[in-house]
């Protein structure tokens, strides 16, 4: 061991001059740089990337062969109601596993020096969030490109169909804040999965997703129409099919806000709570 | 608090520090003193509430009762502040498994404010430092133990805080391991910095540490210089076994007279424990029990262990409770 490091002399204790507060242009900074991490922490394990390679490309075809006749006469009439469907339950169902990944990353001992350190308490989790941003961006990729090889042409062309995806993945990532929030405050990984999988299903089922709204009876319809799967449904239908931006995609990104407004910050506290 | 207390030379000042899990009071009123400059050492057994107290002054658990200041800084009111003055190295390594050794410390440094460049330049320092150069971009999950607390103890000096925690920098390490980290922890207080560290182990206490406090049940039995505590239980410690155990109390009569001392019966039987403050009147008790007819099995001299300054201070050994343990989640027992 040389000692070139432990030379320098360290400056006292009391001769610092010291915020107590984190300023946000450190906060994003330290987000960045757990996103960072994130990332890396992907390219390690590529095998968590298996339900969101495959799960697009299996549903895409489950769905679009099971229900393409019954509802729509054939499968390439289907498509343009489906693909945005299966989008977006897709990605959201990926969000949940953000939320799984974080309670298991909690756990570990990293988390106690991520707690010790000057930075913004947020950083460590909306890092991780962030960084599962990519998983989303691959399941979307993958959906869009799975229908476009079955023969779904979006008429609203590339860069509408671009940020549909892109309204998608901002979303999800509003929505992992609450699967993130079931995380912290959960015992174990896969309770979250459990508890997570209990609101989903129904929520993106009971939606416009896979079928027309109209063929339900009253008081399920009225619920469908309610539900916010169904207004960021038709956002995503709106912009790829018709390349027409209307008062679903400002819905959806209000909503989208609110969540974020809502979760983040009952995340973080949780989240020092526990630390 | 007014401006004036708070440029005190204490590193650490803890009054009064509670934490309650549920029913156990795990930590009971802890007062603790660190001058800064110095190796202070907070001895115990596992679930002692070492562990815990520190996690309230590193601002990673929020106290249930007391105050903890750092440098003059309330952990509770300028947590943020507390954190830019210490560094933390737990138990078991807090470091990110999943990264290799140089990912470790760039990401730490990253956090801390470092450029990339800065970040790269004092990483590699640090594992130069640490002997972890040939390991850099290894996966962590091939390192020893050794390796991981080195390269954790290195994440702790990234930003050369004034204060350094060290949970019980040693235990599970081998001989040369640990004196090497003796080395680096003498090196660090040489460069200015205060360290704080628990141990289970009197020895490290003694070796390391200019002042030690005891710690039993969530609370400080006793304080001071290791030579004080040393004394308190006798330099060494005469053991004898009885040939006949219904002897014992011919024998705790005759320590008491000749060595002038209250011997301690252990749980076996026949078994008597005597701190021996000055060897040459062993020989005068010898005699006594030889006159007396009192027959010795067995006859050993020990130094004081930590077994001993605990039946010594609290009246029981120290040995881990389970039910502490299971009541201190934190950092004991959740990571590991």
């Amino acid at each position: 061991m040389t000692t070139a490091t432990l030379d320098t002399t360290i400056t006292p204790g009391i001769d610092r001059v010291l915020k107590n507060r984190v300023s946000i242009g450190q906060t994003i900074e330290n987000s960045l740089t757990m996103a960072a991490r994130g990332l890396i922490k992907i390219r390690r394990t590529p095998e968590q990337l298996i339900d969101v390679t495959l799960q697009p490309i299996l549903f895409t075809l489950m769905f679009a062969y099971l229900f393409g006749g019954a509802i729509a006469g054939n499968v390439q009439d289907y498509l343009p109601a489906l693909i945005p469907g299966i989008l977006v339950q897709t990605v959201i169902t990926t969000s949940v596993v953000t939320g799984t990944q974080l309670r298991e990353d909690m756990d570990k001992g990293v988390f106690d020096r991520f707690r010790s350190l000057p930075i913004a308490r947020i950083a460590p989790l909306a890092g991780a969030l962030l960084a599962d941003t990519v998983r989303y961006a691959i399941a979307t990729t993958l959906t869009f490109v799975m229908g476009y090889v079955m023969g779904y042409h979006p008429a609203g062309g590339l860069g509408n169909v671009a940020l549909a995806g892109l309204l998608v993945i901002a979303c999800s990532w509003a929505i992992s804040w609450i699967f993130a929030f079931f995380g912290v405050i959960a015992r174990t990984a896969s309770s979250v999965q459990g508890i997570s999988m209990l609101i989903l299903f129904p929520l993106t089922f009971l939606s416009n997703a896979y079928v027309p709204v109209d063929t339900l009876p009253d008081w399920l319809k009225w619920f469908a129409n309610a539900n916010p799967i169904s207004h960021l449904v038709t956002a995503v239908r709106e912009l790829a099919n018709n390349g027409a931006m209307g008062g679903d995609v400002l819905l959806s990104l209000f909503g989208a806000a609110v969540i974020v407004a809502i979760f983040a910050p009952l995340t973080v506290r949780a989240y020092m709570r526990k630390a | 608090m007014s401006a004036f207390e708070a440029r005190s030379d204490w590193a650490v000042e803890a009054d009064g520090l509670v934490k309650v899990f549920g029913t156990n009071r795990a930590v009971d009123g802890v007062d603790l003193r660190v001058p800064t400059g110095s190796i202070y050492g907070v001895l115990g057994p596992n679930g002692a509430g070492k562990t815990t107290t520190i996690a309230m002054l590193a601002t990673l658990l929020r106290p249930d009762g007391g105050t903890g200041r750092i440098f003059g800084h309330d952990v509770q009111r300028e947590p943020q502040i507390v954190r830019q003055l210490i560094g933390v190295t737990g138990q078991y390594a807090s470091v990110d498994e999943t990264l290799s050794a140089t990912e470790n410390l760039v990401l730490f440094s990253r956090l801390l404010g470092l450029s990339r460049a800065e970040a790269k330049a004092k990483s590699a320092a640090l594992l130069e430092e640490f002997g972890l150069t040939e390991a850099a971009r290894r996966p962590l999950k091939n390192f020893s133990g050794g390796m991981r607390r080195r390269l954790d103890l290195a994440a702790s000096l990234i930003a050369q805080p004034p204060l350094i925690f060290l949970d019980e920098p040693t235990t599970g390490l081998d001989p040369r391991t640990r004196a090497q980290m003796w080395d680096t922890i003498r090196r660090l207080v040489a460069t200015g910095s205060t360290v704080l560290l628990t141990t289970q182990y009197l020895d490290e206490a003694d070796q390391l540490a200019d002042r030690i406090a005891v710690i039993d049940r969530g609370t400080v039995v006793a304080e001071g210089t290791g030579d004080e505590l040393k004394a308190s239980v006798g330099t060494s410690s005469l053991q004898l076994r009885l040939v006949d155990p219904r002897d014992l109390d011919d024998l705790r009569v005759a320590i008491e007279r000749v060595l002038g001392v209250t011997p301690i019966v252990s749980a076996e039987h026949g078994r008597v424990t005597a701190p021996m403050h000055d060897a040459d009147r062993v020989t005068d008790l010898l005699i006594t029990l030889r006159a007396g007819g009192i027959h010795l099995a067995e006859l050993s001299v020990q130094k004081p262990t930590l077994d001993e300054v605990f039946l010594a201070l609290t009246g029981h050994g120290a040995v881990s409770e389970d039910a502490d343990e299971a009541g201190e989640p934190v950092l004991e027992g959740a990571t590991a």
